[in-house]
């Protein structure tokens, strides 16, 4: 507790850093305003009702996004990895697809979708779906051998056999991959909120930004901030959870 | 012991090693060998002639492409839960505890949630893992990896064991110690056994019958009979013992020198 306490000090020492900046005038205060008026915002805009709405519509969103991602995701890694005419219809496509910078795919969710949730979780679908499919294929592909004889000499079907041996083994694999997806997730909720929608934490930032509100616009980045890393922490703490079986001593 | 047609018949058989990358090998040429029930067969031959893949085509993990191998008269096509295997790196399920790997074949079978613990229970007991029920693979040491692995193979009771040189992976004590152990097991339960290996002390003493291989292309050069009383504690010292392991070590030794050569 003590070493956490001590770890997270460089933000304490930047948050006074920052009051100090502001008050003391050595930035304009509409560029920075002082962290407390920030604060202040931030529990006006609780109160107002205004940071719970847009925050479990955005969270909706990107956790639908992500779930469809995962789900998908995964079946089409394993499938690609243990079925060759999925790997030679998808390969191709997931190549093409990695590099692309998936907010380009903004307006063209918007166009199939509309200005509504539906563009916004298929565009977060179609950006996690990547580092996760990836995840998948690489960890099934590295399943062992003698772990998917020994399920099939004990009557375990192919079906089974892919459930039971290749998913586990494909597991830390594919539980990076969701990591890496986790965080994309953010990064494209906010900026497509941002551009073209009407509720959300995104469309709060630029909303508030527009109207010059700028330390109630500071108060909600640092929300959605604050929501990145508590849910990297939590899906750390996750991941160690189901991976309790690999390499430990004595 | 056996009588009538044998229980495994392998006939005529030849394998081609097809490697990602380089030109194909021919791993098995025309190997033909019947083993009878409850008979313990020991392959013996120096490393890469081909015993493991002869042991994988009789598991039905590799698909046979000349000649032919039957089991109760049944040609092999598949893996299934009459041929059990035990590897020489285990192969156990590392997210699974030593429980609920040596549960898992059970499970394929119609068998009532109860009746499948006790029977767990009983061969974690039979193979001494007692209070490591619920340790996961990576906590055992290598006697006991081994330990799980060979009673998660026996507690689904299939009537052929394959086993790909099982204890190879341990030191000298171990191995010493869980072939005793093995052969202990082996004559509470009577099962077929093939028995791969390239050490030539432990194929004569654990086996009725040991099949000589020769180096690459792998071919039965002959096969010796090794019964003893396996349970004289002495057996390593008396002289019927020794002469066959010497016996044994002729035979192998010019293939070994052969394969030995092959790899500079």
């Amino acid at each position: 507790m003590k070493s956490a306490l001590l770890r997270y000090l460089p933000l304490l020492l930047l948050a006074i850093a920052w009051e100090l900046v502001s008050r003391l005038g050595l930035v304009s205060s509409s560029a920075l305003p002082p962290l407390s008026d920030v604060l202040k915002s931030w529990y006006e805009l609780l109160l107002d009702g205004d940071l719970t709405g847009n925050g479990f519509a955005s969270l909706y969103r990107g956790g639908m996004g992500l779930l469809l991602a995962v789900v998908v995701g995964a079946a089409l890694g394993i499938a690609m990895a243990w079925w060759k005419p999925a790997n030679v219809l998808f390969a191709p496509i997931v190549e093409i697809f990695y590099p692309l910078p998936k907010s380009a795919l903004i307006p063209v969710t918007v166009i199939w979708l509309g200005f509504g949730n539906g563009s916004k979780i298929l565009l977060i679908f179609l950006g996690c779906m990547i580092p996760v499919t990836i995840g998948a294929f690489n960890g099934a592909r590295s399943s062992e051998q003698t772990l998917v004889w020994s399920a099939r000499s004990m009557g375990a079907s192919r079906l089974r056999m892919l459930w039971d041996v290749v998913l586990p083994s494909a597991m830390p694999e594919l539980l990076n991959g969701i990591r890496t997806a986790l965080a994309l997730s953010f990064i494209l909720l906010v900026s497509s909120e941002l551009i073209v929608a009407r509720e959300g934490l995104g469309y709060l930032i630029g909303f508030l930004g527009a109207n010059g509100s700028y330390d109630a616009m500071y108060a909600v980045v640092l929300t959605v901030a604050f929501l990145g890393f508590a849910a990297d922490r939590g899906y750390q703490m996750f991941m160690n959870w189901m991976l309790q079986w690999r390499e430990q001593t004595q | 012991m056996s009588n009538g047609q044998p229980q495994i018949v392998i006939d005529k058989v030849s394998h081609m090693y097809r490697p990602p990358r380089g030109k194909p090998v021919l791993a098995l040429d025309d190997v033909s060998l019947q083993v009878g029930t409850r008979e313990f067969l020991a392959l013996l031959g120096p490393s890469g002639c081909g015993k493991s893949t002869l042991l994988y085509l009789l598991g039905g993990f590799l698909p046979i492409e000349k000649g032919a191998i039957t089991v109760d008269s049944k040609p092999v096509a598949a893996p299934g839960p009459d041929r059990g295997i035990v590897f020489q790196h285990f192969a156990l399920f590392p997210w699974k505890t030593v429980r609920d790997n040596i549960l898992y074949g059970l499970e394929r079978q119609s068998m009532p949630k109860d009746e499948r613990l006790a029977r767990a229970q009983s061969f974690i007991d039979l193979v001494g893992l007692s209070g490591f029920e619920d340790s996961f693979p990576s906590q055992l040491s290598g006697g006991m990896k081994q330990r799980t692995a060979l009673a998660r193979t026996l507690a689904f009771d299939p009537k052929i064991l394959l086993m790909d040189e099982p204890f190879g992976a341990l030191d000298a004590q171990t191995r010493h110690l869980m072939q005793g152990e093995l052969l202990n097991i082996w004559q509470r339960t009577p099962k077929t056994v093939i028995f791969v290996t390239h050490d030539v002390q432990e194929a004569v003493y654990l086996a009725d019958r040991v099949a000589v291989m020769t180096a690459r292309p792998g071919r039965i050069k002959t096969i010796v009979d090794t019964k003893f009383d396996k349970n004289d504690p002495g057996i390593f010292k008396t002289k019927v013992f020794v002469d066959k392991v010497d016996e044994l070590w002729g035979l192998v030794r010019d293939e070994a020198i052969k394969a030995e050569r092959r790899k500079v």
